[in-house]
């Protein structure tokens, strides 16, 4: 099994569509196949043994995706966020590596930060050119690493996940059908190359046949105009890029995108008044929620849209929450919730959530398999199950805040205090105490022009739960850290809270 | 042992139908398009093989077709005119399950 079996299938079934499209340029299924073939030549005449990317979305992306697939050796995208020491580190991680990049970069790396350098659009241009075929001699052995994905971590260094075709296989063919998207399917892609939706959004829209728009740079208004512009019906946004796709619509009654039929996202916590408000904002859009790691090769939930239907409309508290859950295990994929010791917990209890099925890693560089004698992963996040099977996320196992006897979620807190009317943002950590052992803290950004003191808002907690949630200490901030899917970075709140209250001691 | 493994790719003998074993069961099992026995990397088609007109449903690119207990999967990556079977008994499509993209 490979992933280019895919590309393969995509050129035969549609050859002449529009597969990828930045800007001015485009490829279709059968150019994009052809280049895959060209590119991959180029990769095997060279000494290196990984291809990495450090790069925006560009045609460069799906090309040397598949040429690495083609030839045999691990596709890496890197965070071009990174700075060049950063970059070279991990560089010297996967040597001997192809990079391919820009000019700003070829010019200020490091001289052997990697063993051959190409420039985006030489490589573009190498692989587009006229030129003879390659063979389809791609192995089938479906244990052949595809891609290594560095971790962006909420904590310590980043490691290096090791996804095999089995796994991107596997995960195409539970969620999704070859061939589904109709000739008229436009997907808008804002989501870097470094990022797991990034890699599996180029994989899944070949496998489904969609015409892919890309967006390099994201920003709300050059979004709105793109979609409208290419009639995009369906696009995938992390939590932060919907918040500020609302609030650039902030006074209009209506997106004014009657051709975007699905919104879906993912990769962080959604504010329930970002989601309400879009569902507004959007009345012909259906929303689909995905949950996933880059360890399980993505999405392993999903809140399908008429979970977010049945929500909207229900006066049952516990059907209207699920608004905020993250929904149902995929087809293929079981879920399970344990506690501390291993035992596997109950409905409405709080745990680690652990994941099991073939789209499922769990391996890393170094350090391998991390998963238990039953093929199970422990996925580092907290969360409980409710009777049907709907998945709540309350933060990483390690931001659980342990009070006196008491286990709170930070996330539960998070979404009261984002509630108040002068809220913008909240991040609630727990902090040493000397009588509880921890103490709950909270970080707010107030909504530009409001007013709200610290009492006020460990009053608005006291209402809507229990006062053991309070917050002792309420500090407020312009803005709070977050990793580049809109991850809270609750460990960095924390590090920085405890250096201010020492401070103050 | 199973000749077949996951990750191989096989052709008709007697139309273009080609496939990629996705999964095969613990026993052996003889597997066929078109009636005639699937051929391998470097195998060649007997003489004298045509299309079985009793297996030509045809297949169909991108489909997943598998036997009744679920063990076998194989995906057609090039469609033709002959139905796959094992064993003689016919391989039938897998149940897609209509999700919406969440990528």
């Amino acid at each position: 099994m490979n992933v280019m079996m895919l590309l393969e299938m995509a050129a035969q079934g549609f050859p002449e569509r529009v597969a990828f499209v930045n800007g001015k340029e485009s490829l279709t299924y059968q150019q994009l196949f052809d280049a895959a073939g060209r590119a991959a030549i180029h990769l095997r005449n060279s000494d290196c043994e990984h291809v990495a990317m450090l790069d925006v979305s560009s045609l460069a992306l799906p090309i040397a995706l598949f040429a690495s697939a083609w030839a045999g050796k691990p596709f890496v995208p890197i965070n071009y966020r990174l700075t060049d020491t950063e970059v070279d580190a991990l560089l010297q991680r996967i040597q001997p590596a192809m990079l391919v990049t820009d000019d700003t970069r070829i010019a200020s790396l490091p001289d052997m930060a990697a063993a051959a350098l190409l420039e985006r659009d030489a490589f573009v241009g190498l692989s587009i050119k006229e030129g003879a075929a390659a063979e389809n001699d791609w192995t089938m052995d479906p244990d052949e690493i595809a891609v290594l994905l560095f971790t962006s971590g909420t904590t310590g260094a980043p490691k290096a996940a090791v996804l095999r075709h089995r796994h991107l296989v596997s995960y195409m063919f539970s969620a999704a059908e070859f061939g589904a998207a109709a000739a008229d399917d436009v997907a808008l892609v804002t989501v870097p190359p470094y990022h797991i939706a990034g890699v599996i959004s180029v994989i899944s829209s070949v496998y489904a046949g969609r015409r892919v728009v890309q967006l390099p740079n994201f920003n709300a208004r050059a979004w709105l105009e793109l979609a409208r512009r290419e009639k995009v019906t369906t696009a995938f946004l992390v939590p932060t890029m919907l918040a500020q796709i609302v609030r650039e619509l902030e006074g209009q009654s209506s997106a004014d995108l009657p051709h975007l039929s699905a919104l879906s996202y993912g990769g962080g916590k959604m504010p329930g008044p970002v989601i309400e408000r879009a569902m507004q904002l959007f009345p012909h859009t259906e929303f689909t929620q995905a949950y996933g790691l880059t360890e399980t090769s993505s999405t392993i939930c999903v809140l399908l849209p008429e979970d977010h239907r049945a929500a909207i409309e229900s006066d049952k508290s516990a059907v209207r929450r699920r608004l905020t859950s993250v929904g149902r295990a995929l087809p293929g994929v079981e879920l399970q919730i344990r506690d501390n010791e291993g035992k596997v917990l109950a409905p409405g209890e709080r745990g680690e959530i652990y994941v099991r099925g073939e789209q499922v890693s769990g391996e890393y560089v170094g350090r391998g398999s991390t998963l238990d004698a039953q093929g199970w992963f422990p996925t580092r996040d907290a969360g409980e199950m409710d009777e049907e099977g709907f998945l709540f996320l309350e933060g990483r196992a390690d931001d659980v805040i342990v009070r006196g006897a008491e286990n709170m979620s930070p996330g539960e807190i998070e979404d009261v205090l984002v509630r108040h009317p002068s809220v913008a943002e909240a991040g609630v950590v727990g902090v040493p105490d000397e009588h509880w052992g921890e103490a709950v803290a909270a970080v707010v950004v107030l909504k530009p022009g409001t007013d709200a003191t610290a009492e006020e808002l460990q009053n608005w907690v006291k209402r809507h739960l229990r006062s053991s949630r309070v917050p002792q200490l309420v500090r407020f901030a312009t803005a709070l850290p977050y990793n580049e899917t809109g991850k809270l970075l609750r460990r960095t709140i924390r590090l920085d809270l405890a250096d201010k209250i020492s401070v103050e001691v | 042992m199973n000749q077949y493994k996951p990750g191989m790719r096989l052709r008709s003998a007697v139309c273009t139908t080609e496939v990629v074993v996705i999964a095969v069961p613990a026993l052996n099992v003889v597997l066929s398009c078109g009636g005639a026995p699937l051929l391998g990397e470097g195998e060649t088609a007997s003489s004298g093989v045509a299309l079985d007109t009793a297996a030509a449903q045809g297949t169909l690119l991108g489909k997943r077709y598998t036997n009744e207990s679920g063990e076998l999967e194989l995906l057609c990556v090039k469609p033709g005119a002959g139905s796959l079977a094992a064993d003689g008994i016919a391989l039938v499509v897998k149940g897609a399950k209509p999700l919406p993209s969440s990528d």
